[in-house]
């Protein structure tokens, strides 16, 4: 199993040119992303943005608040009409007083195909072997409750036990 | 029904870990690594009234069952978590794996339904 990209598909009920325009325009990007970008995507071009609830699904939005305001950027890379979008980010770059700029970035890519009326998204992201290792353990540690959520349950136990 | 050796394995196996976080000082140390690491032992003595030798001695403890690990900076030594490597690469790709499928499942709702 690969530790350094990831692949997801999804097949779309609705026309590639919707789906493009929900992945390139950055407002539509960014409502169901749950960011709001400064500007339009251009290839090759870096562009800022702050972390919003996404507004199309209340679950994830409550999920999102506590990163409310938080500056996010992605480097957009490519953009071939209705078949191409991608862009690199700082997985996970949200960590408070942390200087990401010296580290490498992923790429995300999309890749439209038409299926008669439908359309097959793939995502690919990779580059996250070139992540460092601690880094990468903070992005589910703190889902977790990392080790400090271990030992709080740890003297939880041993709490009542005595 | 049969013991489960893999089970029976890696309870003795997590024994020297138990040793080692059955400790107040120890527990601590880890706590706050795990808090914002890597840390020299200068950083991880403020505040302790514990030597800086006692605290040193707890670390080689911790680094002994695999729970910590040094590196060096010029002079200084940094002390942090010792993650399994490959255990983390996994559970970050399982992660980042996740969100793109609750962030799929968003677009999905965005296009098919507006």
């Amino acid at each position: 199993m690969s530790t350094d990209r990831i692949e997801k598909k999804i097949l779309l009920r609705v026309p590639r040119s919707r789906v493009w325009r929900a992945l390139t325009d950055s407002a539509e990007f960014g409502h169901w992303f749950g960011v709001r970008f400064e500007g339009p995507f251009q290839p090759g071009t870096p562009i800022s943005g702050i972390m919003v609830p996404t507004a199309v699904d209340a679950e994830a939005a409550k999920s999102q608040k506590p990163f409310e305001g938080k500056p996010f950027e992605f480097v957009i890379d490519r953009i071939e009409p209705e078949r191409l979008f991608s862009f690199k980010w700082h997985p996970f770059g949200v960590e408070e007083g942390i200087d990401y700029s010296a580290e490498p970035m992923t790429l995300i890519e999309f890749v439209l195909e038409e299926r008669g009326a439908e359309t097959m998204l793939t995502i690919t992201e990779s580059g996250f072997e070139q992540i460092p290792l601690y880094r990468r353990a903070r992005a589910f540690q703190a889902n977790e409750g990392g080790w400090t959520g271990v030992l709080r349950r740890i003297a939880k136990h041993l709490g009542h036990a005595s | 029904m049969r013991p489960n050796r893999a089970a029976e394995t890696n309870l003795r196996g997590a024994a020297p870990l138990f040793a080692a976080l059955g400790d107040q000082t120890r527990l601590a140390l880890v706590a706050r690594l795990s808090a914002g690491g890597p840390h020299s032992i200068a950083r991880l003595t403020v505040g302790s009234a514990i030597t800086r030798q006692a605290i040193t001695k707890h670390l080689h403890v911790l680094s002994a069952a695999g729970l910590v690990r040094h590196t060096r900076r010029g002079r200084e030594q940094l002390w942090q978590l010792e993650p399994g490597r490959l255990e983390t690469a996994h559970k970050f790709l399982a992660e980042i794996s996740r969100q793109w499928d609750t962030r799929l499942t968003r677009l999905r709702n965005l296009v098919e339904n507006s």
